[in-house]
């Protein structure tokens, strides 16, 4: 007999968000957020860090339309938790990569990529991509999607916690 | 030999027994009394896998509110008690380290001898056998499984690679209606080897086993871990270092707690495109209804403890 198990997926258009229920503790320190309302709330391509290690961050991501060229001295990654994104990628020129080689998170390409063409790449839902050190890359996305990025804490992510977190 | 010729296990001061349902425990505590814990042993088992596959992991495993292991990274303290508030106030703990090597063989063994066959501690409770009875066989296939752990990314080239029915790992029932559809990968002559993408849900939905991470992406010390759960996590994992869900389908409660007392703190209801952080401070452990998809993401830097115990990296998260 057949379970007929259905898997829950949450999307911009539709996601239900939990929560924590304090017993004596801050609800702040467990940071609690949700990537579809980030998302829904952030302009396209804003990198919004809802993930913090030290260095290292996850940031979300509201893929529209077309985003800037970026790189970054070390591999990222990029979750596709809803829609489809187009990756471009280029392998850059010496003359724009990240002069300091420990420098981290994504830096923005001044300019358009020069370089060879390393190909592309199309993710949908539960797709993950790599994002090469040194590559230069673009997202495209024809309708909004979300994605997740595993990366460090660059010039060009943003902190809200205050807006994204469960306070109460 | 035990009567139902399980062998007992000795470490240190404590000493292990099974018998058809139960595990048994015993030590010397730190005031000289003689005390003894009973676990199922069931639970026991789940728990004693995930130790051994893990490298003791990082901190605190719990395998219920009295016994456990910490991890020094070269050196594992085994304990009684020494984490329960009302067992520690009483003086009736017992804590002893040990060269991790030392614990290591001692609970290999002891999986060894005392998984049946038919039993996989690794399974979820609905699709293996009963981990009760009198000794009958083994099951090493199971419980010798290796991590799988990508060194940059899971399907590059030399790295750990997709999940597939051929090499033995089919969609699990619960996946069954996960898309399996590979991304495009439109790569130029020359670079096949960077241009590259997987699908992650299609590569979990096949995972055997539940609660037991994989590393599926790197960036330094920055650990993609996701893993399949379903019912109970085995352990209570104590952290050394602020760890994060990110809740990929379906949900997961914790249960979190003090993690030298084990005084209830709060709970966290996970769903779908949920994100939250386990405070270096607390204990936790998970419920999945439904076999999920969590993304455990770890900062693995071998400082990152230290810099927590000297106070010069925080316990919470982060301060808004």
């Amino acid at each position: 007999m057949s379970t007929g198990y259905q898997t829950r997926f949450g999307s911009l258009a539709n996601y239900e968000k939990g929560h924590v229920e304090s017993i004596t503790d801050d609800v702040k320190n467990y940071a609690f957020s949700n990537c579809f309302e980030i998302a829904a709330g952030s302009k396209p391509y804003e990198k919004v860090i809802f993930g913090i290690n030290q260095i290292y961050v996850l940031e979300v991501l509201r893929a529209e339309g077309n985003s800037p060229w970026y790189t970054c001295a070390h591999d990222e990654f990029a979750l596709c938790m809803d829609g489809e994104v187009e990756i471009q990628l280029f392998k850059l020129d010496a003359s724009q990569t990240v002069a300091d080689k420990e420098r981290n998170g994504t830096v923005a390409v001044k300019g358009e990529p020069r370089g060879a063409k390393m190909g592309w790449i199309k993710l949908k839902r539960g797709h993950q991509g790599m994002l090469p050190a040194n590559c230069a890359y673009q997202f495209r996305a024809a309708s909004p999607g979300v994605l997740v990025l595993q990366t460090c804490k660059g010039e060009l992510s943003i902190e809200r916690w205050t807006e994204i977190c469960q306070a109460q | 030999m035990s009567a139902d010729s399980y062998q007992v296990f000795e470490l240190g001061s404590f000493v292990f027994r099974r018998d058809e349902y139960f595990v048994h425990i015993s030590w010397r505590a730190n005031n000289g009394r003689p005390m003894s814990h009973t676990l199922d042993v069931g639970n026991f088992l789940r728990a004693l896998m995930r130790d051994i596959a893990w490298g003791f992991f990082y901190g605190w495993v719990n395998f219920d509110d009295v016994f456990g292991t910490l991890n020094h990274y070269g050196t594992v303290d085994l304990y009684g008690g020494s984490f329960n508030g009302s067992m520690r106030a009483a003086g009736i703990d017992k804590l002893e380290n040990f060269p991790t090597e030392q614990i290591r063989a001692v609970f290999e063994q002891m999986l060894d001898d005392w998984t049946n066959e038919g039993y996989d501690p690794f399974a979820a409770p609905q699709e293996t056998g009963s981990p009760y009875g009198p000794k009958n066989g083994h099951n090493r296939p199971a419980i010798t499984r290796a991590r799988e752990v990508a060194k940059r990314c899971v399907g590059l080239k030399g790295d750990l690679p997709l999940r597939t029915d051929a090499r033995g790992a089919p969609v699990n029932r619960a996946f069954a209606d996960v898309p399996q559809d590979q991304p495009e990968v439109h790569a130029e002559p020359g670079f096949e080897d960077e241009v590259h993408a997987f699908n992650l849900f299609a590569f979990l939905s096949r995972s055997q086993v539940t609660w037991n991470p994989s590393f599926t992406s790197v960036v330094k010390h920055s650990y993609m871990c996701p893993t399949t759960e379903e019912h109970i996590l085995p352990i209570i994992h104590g952290n050394d270092r602020v760890e994060w869900f990110f809740q990929m389908c379906d949900e997961i409660h914790w249960n979190c707690a003090d993690k030298n007392t084990g005084k209830p703190l709060a709970r966290v209801i996970m769903k779908a495109g949920d994100m939250a952080a386990m405070p270096a401070y607390c204990r936790h452990q998970g419920y999945s209804p439904k076999r999920s998809m969590l993304l455990v993401w770890e900062n693995g830097s071998p400082k990152l403890v230290y810099e927590i115990q000297k106070g010069e990296s925080p316990e919470v998260p982060v301060q808004f």
